[in-house]
């Protein structure tokens, strides 16, 4: 059974603005998905409402399979946990501790239970050495990994993480991919929007595209990477080895390197024959 | 003419324990699109706010060296007369907005009011930047309401309109979509076709490599190394100090790791699909 879905779900902010249009999408424990698409496609509006920031207009959101409509916002933020795009619209607390203490406090968990939650997962994000430090005093990469460490800790069956990929230097990008993998291995749902497509080709294996407040198509990254159509619409670059391959005409390769530099190797040892 | 000089400048933010630049000598010639590129906490965004006078003026600390804008020594000006020179876009476009204009017009006029620049004069050029920059859409729009990505380019345009000669940006592209990463990389490209300096922080690398006459890749506080595109993404530096590379080089190296080595350092894709095909590649036998 999926752990989010939404059926035909559509979205107009309260100035009538359309942001969501007939989007449905499911999403399994253990699955890492990746939505792409141009800003304004959707994408954000979209992921707020899986965890009730944003109530749908109109179609039905149903997460852990109950309808989010019989749910409150604390409800369903509490099995999907939301890391917002700017890390400054969460963070308010005077240390990264207190910042990831702040929401399992409201949890009520006992102190044991808080500081363990704490310790693990800002190990797992590489923020134990920040711990005692002033939020605002990180740079604003890091304040991102803060962000993230704090819905880690109140343990939700689903996370979203709204462009993390943003201002991440190599170490940053190395270190979301581990954790992304890290959490899906403990069996949660990791969503993730991003432009970065070296990073979703690296690290998904699924991946959503919008455009124009609609899914446009979903699939692997190897069959979306090569659909020139979709990334047309959604007015995104392939990562360099799928332009690469079908530029060659080889696009079996698909985003294995090894398997490119093979076809190179006996086409040239062809070409010498 | 050098348009922007730092001279063994080091410099240790107040409380913090060791300098975060440390003996920066630099000069960025007029015109020139100068990148700066390096892992997070490099002192990267301290360089930029270095050549705008925020340090030390603002952030106060320990700051030796001199820092000179068009040959001039910028230490006994205020930040106010460095504006003249210099723009300045920071890296949360969120910190941008200046928080009392109502619309994405006013926040473009902005600057232009403060400085006494006539209304029909004003009305020209925001209007001729709106266009420029592809805002014209939420012109009438408030900024705090815009997406991250839209701000970005308002916070963008509101500096370049101010038609400063050097401009330092700080990561402008961080929220944006590949589409609107190109407009902005045309965006800051026409400006140094106006004969203006950029300095830019970026890890976009792709970007970096397409439009760069030079990168300087930072880490620790040093300046690591120091070229044209080609020279430092092939740089050994480049690779130790964590940066990523171009995807054409990343891709071409890995290429390599498996025998079929591409000559030169192809900073684009279309470069390296022209090698590949263009049969100048060598394959290990």
């Amino acid at each position: 059974m999926s752990l989010i879905s939404l059926q035909d779900v559509t979205f107009s902010y309260p100035n009538g603005v359309l942001a969501v249009e007939g989007v449905s999408m499911k999403l399994s424990a253990g699955e890492s998905v990746a939505i792409v698409g141009q800003n304004g496609a959707g994408k954000s509006t979209t992921v707020k409402m899986m965890n009730g920031l944003l109530r749908p207009t109109s179609g039905e959101i149903i997460v852990a399979g109950v309808n989010t409509r019989e749910r409150t916002t604390a409800q369903v933020s509490r099995e999907v946990g939301y890391v917002f795009q700017n890390p400054d619209d969460q963070i308010f607390n005077s240390s990264v501790r207190k910042e990831i203490e702040y929401g399992l406090k409201r949890m009520k968990l006992d102190e044991d239970e808080i500081e363990r939650r704490v310790d693990d997962a800002a190990e797992l994000t590489g923020m134990a050495p920040f711990l005692e430090e002033n939020p605002f005093d990180l740079p604003l990469s890091i304040r991102k990994f803060v962000t993230i460490t704090s819905v880690i800790a109140s343990d939700c069956a689903a996370l979203i993480l709204d462009e993390p990929t943003a201002g991440q230097d190599r170490a940053g990008l190395e270190r979301l991919g581990e954790l992304i993998r890290t959490l899906q291995a403990r069996g949660k749902a990791v969503v993730t929007i991003t432009h970065d497509m070296e990073f979703v080709a690296a690290n998904f294996e699924r991946i959503i595209v919008m455009a124009n407040r609609r899914v446009v198509t979903e699939g692997s990254p190897s069959a979306i990477f090569y659909d020139r159509e979709a990334m047309a619409e959604a007015r995104l670059n392939p990562p360099a080895v799928a332009e690469v391959a079908a530029a060659l005409g080889c696009p079996e390769v698909g985003l294995d390197v090894t398997a490119l530099a093979r076809v190179l190797t006996e086409r040239a040892a062809l070409a010498r024959a | 003419m050098d348009s922007v000089t730092l001279t063994d400048v080091t410099y240790t933010y107040p409380g913090s324990e060791g300098p975060v630049l440390r003996d920066i000598n630099l000069s960025i010639r007029a015109g020139e699109f100068c990148s700066i590129i390096g892992p997070n906490g490099a002192g990267k965004t301290t360089l930029c706010a270095a050549i705008r006078g925020f340090v030390p003026k603002f952030y106060k600390g320990d700051f030796e060296g001199t820092v000179r804008i068009k040959g001039e020594d910028i230490a006994d000006a205020s930040i106010g007369e460095i504006a003249r020179d210099v723009g300045f876009v920071f890296q949360n476009p969120f910190t941008q907005m200046s928080g009392i204009t109502a619309s994405v017009y006013d926040e473009l006029a902005f600057g232009l009011r403060n400085l006494g620049v006539p209304p029909a004069q004003i009305r020209e050029r925001v209007e001729g930047m709106l266009e420029l920059a592809g805002i014209t859409a939420f012109r009438d729009r408030d900024p705090f309401q815009l997406s991250g990505g839209q701000q970005q380019r308002v916070a963008l345009a509101a500096m370049l309109i101010m038609e400063q000669d050097v401009i330092v940006i700080d990561e402008p592209t961080s929220q944006l979509d590949p589409q609107s990463t190109d407009d902005v990389f045309a965006l800051i490209e026409a400006a140094q076709k106006q004969g203006r300096t950029i300095v830019l922080v970026e890890h976009k690398m792709g970007h970096v490599a397409r439009y760069s006459d030079r990168v300087v890749l930072m880490g620790e506080g040093r300046i690591q190394a120091i070229g044209t595109p080609a020279d430092v993404f092939t740089d050994p530096a480049a690779a130790s100090h964590g940066i990523t590379l171009p995807e054409s080089i990343e891709l071409a190296q890995r290429l390599a790791g498996h025998g079929v080595t591409v000559p030169g350092s192809p900073l684009t894709v279309p470069a390296l699909i022209g090698a590949l095909s263009g049969g100048s590649h060598h394959v290990a036998d």
